[in-house]
This record gives structure tokens, sequence and C-alpha cells, in this order.
């Protein structure tokens, strides 16, 4: 084996074989996928609730076919008309485990009460009664409705939580992989004085800088190809377009990106444990300054400005662009020069703060 | 004439206010064990790694094997050997491993590196972690390590260290069965006693210079001391070392 081959087999092994490292880097990222895809997937307003006491007749009287395209935004819970009934459902509303409830005084007149706590909702909820009491007043008439509303959902542009969260939590596990793989590497190589072992040995600084390399790459191509596989799954539904493959020399330029983060990160600490603060301590704002956990599109000017200068972001965005949007070198090309420069300008800093000694 | 096996001349090195070498000069014969003694701080790992090729003298050169060991010269690193420290492993990785990563990156076949691991004993702790070996076993891998690629001159730092009584007289065995093959051996110690068994010459050293050197019964006779151990405090005095 040539050493490039058994220091890469060396350090594969020694990453594999660190449970907690494979956990942070491969699992914990994916777990977010997992759980935030699934809690986002349905993000919008979703079904209201309401308590109907007693008949009501406009409500009781909807057509079963209406009555079932209702539900896909109401649901009707029936329960008796007596005042104790009455008194319970508001009890419901003022909790919030209702969204309203509804009765019928004598003489026609529907009462709609409901809690104020979630505007949104309430709106929701009382629009869709309206519309209801409308409709059965116009049929009451027993004239065909002068105006008719016609609805159909166009298959939208807006971003799915799947199309950010996909290309931004990957880009922090890269992040996270790269920083912590060349920190911690840098860092445990010079406490053990592997480093100057190596030196003693006949080979080049080639051959030991190449196979950390591809070591890292490697294992950021298996987290792009698990986080694909998993958001493409039809729950999540993230569907790839054309030039989706652009998302791997992307993943090559963050993880050199990462890595010379990594570098300066292990010049500067010590031991293992202030690499692997201070790693966390750069990561973690990165990735939410980076649009990695939710778009940035609300954040204030200013954020704004401080993520320009983040590689996470750009990376984070060139990725949303090729994966999901259809857009190919365009976007790319430049996000690849950024971080390709922004790796060669922090390896040349690290190289100058380079030590051999912990001391 | 035979080339020495090392030839250091006037070796220097400074460390901001400290001068950890100051003017270091010995030779040491193709074959022959030498021992490198001194208390904590006098300069003895800092004159080793300067040997070595691992820093840059400041002033002076030293030559290994005719060549000199700085600049980094690749071809000469394939006939020198180094152990460091029992801990320079690579994580994780089992005895095995280690050895074979070490083979690979002199471009040694396996099954020599599994040759060396049955010389210094260890066949039966092939598949066991670095972290989970014992001092000893860590010893005896580290220079197996540092072997495994037949070098001609091998450095030992402190290979005795925090190893219990048999241990370490294992590897004095293990030591003497590498200098008989005909290598050239220099290791530093703390121990007058292995010094004396093992080492054809010491050289003491202290506050960066080489105090003495010769073979150690000379310079017990020479001082009229019991052992090499009253040579040692009388060349280095009592006083308790950082």
């Amino acid at each position: 084996m040539t050493p490039f081959l058994s220091l890469s087999a060396a350090m594969t092994k020694g990453l594999l074989r660190d449970r907690a490292a494979v956990f942070f880097m491969l699992v914990f990222p994916l777990m977010f996928l997992v759980l935030l895809g699934a809690l986002l997937k349905d993000s919008g307003l979703s079904q209201s609730e309401i308590v109907q006491v007693g008949d009501v007749k406009v409500l009781d009287d909807i057509p079963a076919k209406e009555r079932a395209e209702l539900r896909d935004v109401l649901r009707i819970e029936k329960t008796d008309g007596s005042a104790a009934a009455r008194k319970e459902a508001l009890e419901k509303v003022r909790k919030g485990d209702t969204d309203a409830a509804v009765y019928q005084r004598p003489g026609g007149r529907v009462e709609l009460r409901y809690s104020a706590a979630d505007q949104v909702r309430a709106g929701n909820v009382q629009g869709v009664l309206d519309s209801i009491v409308q409709q059965a007043n116009q049929k009451a008439t027993g004239r065909p409705p002068a105006f008719q509303l016609r609805t159909s959902t166009l298959q939208d542009q807006s971003t799915k939580p799947i199309q950010f969260l996909t290309p931004g939590l990957l880009g922090w596990a890269v992040a996270m992989s790269g920083v912590f793989g060349s920190a911690f590497n840098l860092v445990n190589w010079r406490k053990k004085r592997i480093l100057r072992r190596l030196w003693l040995a006949p080979i080049g600084a080639g051959s030991v800088v190449g196979a950390r390399v591809g070591v890292n790459l490697a294992l950021a191509f298996a987290q792009t190809g698990i986080f694909l596989a998993v958001a493409t799954l039809p729950y999540y539904g993230l569907k790839l377009t054309g030039h989706w493959w652009l998302c791997l020399p992307l993943i090559a330029c963050g993880t050199l990106a990462f890595m010379s983060i990594g570098l300066l990160v292990g010049a500067w600490a010590k031991s293992e444990e202030a690499a692997n603060g201070l790693a966390q301590l750069i990561v973690l704002p990165m990735a939410f300054l980076s649009g990695a956990f939710f778009p940035l599109d609300d954040a204030p000017g200013w954020v704004r400005t401080v993520s320009g200068f983040l590689p996470l972001k750009h990376l984070v965005q060139a990725m949303e662009d090729v994966l999901s949007r259809g857009e190919g070198w365009g976007a790319a090309l430049p996000a690849m020069g950024g971080l390709l420069l922004f790796a060669a300008v922090l390896t040349l800093i690290a190289s100058k703060l380079f030590r051999w000694d912990a001391a | 004439m035979v080339e020495h096996a090392i030839s250091a001349k006037g070796l220097r090195k400074r460390y901001g206010e400290t001068q950890a070498v100051d003017g270091v000069t010995f030779d040491v014969a193709q074959g022959e064990f030498y021992g490198i003694l001194g208390p904590n701080g006098a300069g003895k790992t800092t004159t080793l790694e300067l040997v070595e090729g691992l820093r840059e003298p400041d002033e002076g050169t030293a030559r290994l094997l005719g060549s000199p060991s700085w600049p980094r010269d690749r071809t000469l690193l394939r006939r020198i050997g180094v152990q460091l420290q029992a801990s320079a492993f690579f994580e994780k990785l089992t005895a095995r491993e280690q050895i074979r990563t070490f083979a690979s990156l002199y471009g040694v076949p396996a099954d020599r590196a599994d040759a060396m691991l049955d010389t210094v004993g260890l066949v039966d702790k092939a598949g066991t972690r670095e972290d989970k070996l014992s001092g000893g076993q860590a010893q005896r891998l580290s220079i197996a390590c540092a072997l495994v690629h037949d070098p001609e001159l091998v450095f030992l730092d402190e290979p005795t260290t925090g190893l219990d009584p048999q241990a370490r007289r294992n590897l004095w065995d293990l030591l003497r069965q590498i200098n008989a093959e005909g290598r050239t051996v220099v290791l530093t110690t703390h121990y007058m006693d292995e010094a004396e068994t093992l080492c054809d010459r010491v050289a003491i050293m202290d506050h960066g210079r080489v105090l003495r050197a010769g073979p150690p019964r000379e310079l017990v006779e020479e001082l009229g001391c019991d052992s090499l151990e009253d040579v040692f405090l009388q060349l280095t005095g009592r006083e308790y070392r950082e």
C-alpha cells in the first residue's frame, strides 16, 4: 500500500470506530432532517376544530359532498344542546383545546365564540362559518347565485420546507465534519506526536494532507447521499431538478472551506477540548446565520450582511438553487470560486500559525 | 575511514530567552550503543531533535550516516528509525494496524510488519487497540514501529519510563538484540543502571552542554565514584530540577 492509501485507511478506521464522531457527523444532522422535515411538512394553517353545541341548522343541512370537502379545513365535533354542554364547550375554547364553539339561538341566530389567541386561525374559522351561513342564506332565497367563485390550487413555486431544509441541514452536517475532522486530527496528532513521527518518515506532505482531504470528501459525499436519499423519499417529497448533481462539486469546495476553518482552529487550540469548544463556537452560530435551519428572508439587514461573509451561507444557497430550483452552473460556479478562495486564505493563515508541539 | 553513524558539531538552539542547546559536539561510531543522560531540562530532548532533523539548529551541523539531517532528506529518513514516545500511535487502531501503517510509510510489506510484531512478542496482542495496551506493550509496539523498516540507526527516547522491573528487563534484552544485529542505537534515559548495563558510551548533559562523555566504567573510575549514578549526581548536582 502507498503511504497515501494506508494513511487514508488509518484515518477512516479511526473515524468509524469513534462512535461519538459518527453520531455527531452522520446521525445527528440526519435526525434534524427527519424530525424537522416531518414537523414542517404541512406547515401553514392546518385544520381548525370547532365544537357544535346542539343542533345548528345551517351546519346540519350541509350536503354530504360539501361536508367531505369541508373536512379538510374544519372538523366539527357535535355535542348535545344542554346548558352544561355549552358551558363545557366555552371552557374548552378558553383553554385553547378547541378553536371555537358554535350554537344556535332561538330565532335562527348562529352564535360563534372563538378564542382570539391565534388571530389567523380565528379569522379562518370565522370566514369558513360566515361562508356557510351566507350560502345557506342564498339557498333560502331559492334563486341561483348571481356570482360564483371557483377555486383550484396551482402547483406553487414557493419554497417548501424540505427544499431549504435539505441543503441547509446538509450544509451544516458537512460544515461540522469538515471543521471538527481537520481540527481534531491536527490537535490529536500534534499531541500524540504523530505529526513529528510522520515528519521523520520518508513521505511527502502531499500524502498526509491528501489522505485527510480524501477522507473528509468521502465522508461529505456519504452525508450527501444519505441526505438526498432521505429527502427524496415520497414522505418528505424533495424533487431533484436537472442539475442537482452540481451539489457534489459544491460540497467538495465547501468541505475544503470548512477544513480550512478546522485547520485554523487546530493550529490555535492546544487541546482537543479547546478545539471542540472553539469549533462549536464557530459552526453553530454560522449555521444559524447561514440559514441552515430556517430561511433568512425575514432576517434583519445586518444578519444578512454578516451571513454574506460565511462560506456556509453561499454553499446552502447555491445547493438550494441547483437541487430543487432547476438552476445550473450559473448558480454553482460563483459559490465554488468563493469557497475555494476562502479555503486558500484560511489555509495560508493557518500555516503561519502552525506549530509542531503542543507546548 | 569508517563513516560515523552520528557526527554532531557545535549544535546550538535557542528558544526565546532559553539557550536549550549550547554547543554540543559528539560522535557515535557505527554499531555503538550510545546513551544521552541528563536531568530534566538539560537539553537532551532538543539535542536529539536537532540530531534527528526535527528542528533546524541555530548553529552547527548534525550528520547521520554521512548525510546532514537538516534539511529533511527522505533518502536518509529511510535509514533511520525513531521512537518518539509510546503514545505516538494512530487513534483507535490495533497493534497490527499501527505497525502495518508505519510499515507502509516506508514501503515495507505487511508480512514483514507482522514478523516485527512477533520479534517484540506482541503477536497475541495484535488485535488490541493502542489505548488498551499496557505500558510495556505500548513501549514494545512503538519500538517495533521504529524498527519495522530495518534501519541502520535507531533513536529511542526514554523507552523504559514507567515500566515495571520485568518489562524493563525484557525491553533491555530486546534493545541488546537490536544492537547485536549491527544497528547503532542512541537512547536517552533517566535510569543510570540502564545506561551502565546497555551503553558502550554515555554523554552526561546539563545546561545545554555535554559535561562528560565516555564508557560508563571509565567515568566511574575517573571520578572515583561507586556507580554511574554517583558520577551523574557529582556532575549535575543534587538540586531539584523542573
